[in-house]
């Protein structure tokens, strides 16, 4: 029985064709069907002692839903996952699951791991489609609590406070709910309707969203307090984009990442002009940068009309940080990867817009403290690119309006709020911050993971009230 | 959703509202600007604020149809709703008693200056005011500018009402000692300006706005070189010294989009007609 686990692959899950998802901002990935579904999950071994579930920043209890995918208890495979994880159509999309969950499967010593991401995201989609069941909300215990931003983290922490029957009330800078679910990661890597109807969820807990609203500059932390809140939590992300600082930086057709990733996916450019708002592509579009913002950038460029779109890296393919499965779909899609190179000034076409961008070569010297191989750059070996359009998708900090608004709250001279890590508290009494704000730039997950632990600790600080 | 309590077409293509949005009116302060989006698919555009008045919780806006998503919001009538109103966003403008003061605004802008004219006034000083526009028929405002400044003048481009050109603002820097000078006004005139006071040293502060997706720091579109360094105008600015500002490169930078407004509002005109 288990000879015959390991000796089985992994079930595919069905694919757009490149040649048609280039085309389309429709999702790439179509989900497994009910048969696949039970197929994979029985390949799962039903460890006594689960070591997947040491990869979960959720501690989601894996096993235990798989084991009801294999029964076709679909729905309460669903409400398994929900015990912990509030977004689990959005986890089994966005998640690493290479380097969490399914990189600790023992299937994955001698074969394919359990494909937990794909089975996750079945059980979600399949109860969405279902008609989804709110679970028994605590009476109400009379406490207010605030909470600024409502991405992932937010997001997490509302649900969970909403369900012990705490009042909840989010404040979103941004028109519209999710935070980076929204604004950052593409239409065809996770639909908006599938973060909308998880937001629907979160409302119907309870939690009210109030939009247009930036604390820091319509409300201070001080005046949420005064105005009744008990609790707060900021989750107000990594927004604020990094620049490269060369030469060059601020000519037309140069974007940070994150004005390429907001016109696109929330003010929807692609569908210009039927949407108002515009994006300049161009034939040529060079991302620099090889993380998972940098996969998604490229592949819009060619979804938006782009004939060339090219991730420009500093080092080589192994090191990438963008997660495997995106890389790969990068590459079919016909991503050029322009690796150990890095960007060293812009050159303009005299009218202001971006012409060129000058390269040099890098090669892998010793490892530097993060442990991966420190590129440097091969003197004389400088080369130009022509584009049209530069995306720098070099990271995200912080955005600083609330910590500059918030006498007390102490931060890091990276922009980051200062929280103790168990319990995600800052230095202010009834403050409390996880997720992007907190670690930088990170992934979907490690946010939940600080918003479950936020709610944990703010339930039991209102508790003591 | 946000009530348009009150609206007045100043021009053909130039409208003021009243927006019920009680919060901001509370928060907001001359100099800061807000985010507006008329509907689902509009632009996120920015709007500095004109006025506020607590009690009706309402901000006033002044704007100019120059382009679909603009042209759609000046489309509402009194009574209907602006989907999104997010503010006050940017830093405010210093308001303290600075002694004799020169504003000059321009065309849409000078809303945006009077409210910043009354609380300079308020905080004690004297003002010696210039608003220009493109010809007579683009006046606004100019009861309120007499009202406000100590000494007033009024320009347009082509001289069909007060004075031709702003050639006054030389005369008045020739004339006065002024210790400080605000503009807000199409960048052209707020370049122009902070050549003009540059050989007189005296500090000019200028509002500026560039192209801004979210107006919150997150996407950089705004990006504008200060005194050899980047800034984002929406939350290190709008306001920056005008003697450091790259105009040069603000000005090609707002140009971008042209095409592109282009083309929406010849898609735009065939859907109405």
């Amino acid at each position: 029985m288990a000879t015959d686990a390991f000796n089985k692959p992994e079930v595919d899950m069905p694919k757009q064709t490149p040649e048609e998802r280039i085309r389309n901002f429709f999702e790439v990935a179509k989900g497994y069907t009910s048969e696949m579904a039970v197929e994979e999950a029985e390949r799962c071994l039903q460890c006594k002692n689960p070591q997947c579930r040491k990869g979960c920043p959720v501690d989601i209890d894996i096993p235990a839903f798989i084991k009801l995918i294999k029964e076709g208890k679909f729905v309460e495979a669903a409400w398994k996952i929900k015990e912990t994880n509030v977004l689990p159509a959005i986890c089994g999309r966005v998640c690493p699951q290479e380097n969490q969950c399914q990189k600790f499967c023992i299937l994955g010593i001698r074969g394919d791991p359990i494909s937990i991401g794909r089975l996750e995201r079945y059980a979600a989609d399949y109860e969405r489609n279902h008609g989804v069941d709110i679970p028994e909300i605590s009476p109400d215990t009379g406490h207010k609590v605030a909470v600024v931003g409502a991405g992932p983290a937010g997001l997490t922490v509302a649900a969970e406070l909403g369900k012990k029957g705490h009042h909840v009330e989010v404040f979103e800078a941004l028109h519209v709910a999710g935070g980076v679910l929204m604004y950052g990661i593409p239409e065809f890597r996770l639909p908006k309707a599938i973060v909308q109807a998880e937001v629907q969820y979160i409302e119907k807990l309870g939690v009210d969203i109030h939009l247009d609203s930036m604390v820091g500059k319509l409300y201070t932390v001080q005046e949420l307090f005064n105005d009744g809140f008990k609790a707060i939590f900021i989750g107000s992300g990594a927004g604020l984009p990094n620049f490269l600082r060369l030469s060059g930086e601020n000519l037309s057709g140069i974007y940070s990442a994150n004005e390429f990733l907001i016109r696109t996916n929330l003010m929807k450019a692609y569908r210009f002009p039927e949407y108002d708002t515009p994006l300049n592509i161009g034939k040529s579009v060079a991302v620099i940068g090889g993380g998972n913002v940098a996969m998604d950038s490229a592949r819009c460029a060619l979804r938006l009309g782009a004939e060339k779109a090219y991730i420009i890296y500093r080092r080589g393919m192994s090191e990438l940080p963008a997660r495997h499965e995106e890389v790969e779909n990068a590459e079919e899609e016909g991503v050029i990867f322009t690796l150990l190179n890095n960007p060293t000034r812009f050159i303009g076409d005299g009218r202001g817009n971006v012409k060129e961008v000058e390269l040099v070569r890098m090669e892998l010297g010793e490892p530097d403290d993060s442990g991966r191989r420190r590129p440097q750059a091969v003197p004389g070996s400088e080369w130009k690119l022509p584009v049209d359009t530069v995306v720098v998708a070099i990271g995200q900090s912080p955005n600083p309006i609330i910590q500059q608004t918030t006498k007390g709250l102490e931060v890091t001279r990276h922009g980051t709020i200062i929280t103790d890590e168990a319990t995600a508290a800052t230095k202010l009494e009834g403050v409390y911050a996880g997720g992007d704000v907190a670690t930088g730039a990170a992934t979907v997950i490690s946010a939940m993971g600080a918003g479950k632990t936020a709610a944990a600790s703010i339930h039991e600080y209102l508790n003591g009230k | 959703m946000y009530r348009i309590v009150k609206k007045e077409e100043i021009t053909p293509n130039i409208k003021m509202f009243q927006v019920h949005a009680p919060a901001v009116a509370h928060k907001a302060k001359p100099g800061q600007f807000v985010i507006v989006r008329a509907s689902e698919a509009g632009e996120r555009i920015p709007i500095t604020i004109a006025d506020t008045d607590t009690r009706a919780g309402t901000v006033t806006i002044y704007f100019a149809e120059v382009g679909k998503s603009s042209t759609m919001l000046g489309g509402l009538e009194e009574g209907e709703n602006i989907m999104n109103f997010a503010g006050p966003l940017g830093n405010a403008t210093e308001i303290k008693k600075y002694g004799k003061v020169l504003c000059v605004g321009g065309g849409v802008f000078v809303g945006a200056l009077l409210y910043m004219m009354r609380a300079l006034k308020e905080a004690g000083n004297e003002i010696v005011a210039v608003f220009g526009y493109r010809n007579k028929d683009h006046v606004l405002l100019k009861n309120e500018l007499k009202e406000v400044a100590d000494e007033a003048y009024v320009c347009t481009d082509d001289g069909s009402y007060g004075l031709k050109g702003m050639n006054v603002v030389d005369e008045l820097l020739e004339k006065h000692g002024f210790d400080h000078v605000f503009a807000i006004g199409p960048t052209s005139l707020q370049m122009n300006l902070s050549e003009k006071t540059r050989p007189y040293g005296i500090p000019t502060r200028v509002n500026l706005f560039p192209v801004m997706v979210d107006g919150m720091g997150m996407c950089g579109a705004c990006r504008v070189t200060v005194g050899g360094d980047t800034r984002f105008s929406c939350v290190d600015g709008p306001e920056f010294d005008g003697h450091q500002v790259d105009f040069e490169e603000l000005i090609m930078r707002m140009r971008v989009y042209n095409p592109q407004e282009k083309i929406a509002m010849v898609v735009h005109g065939r859907e109405v007609a």
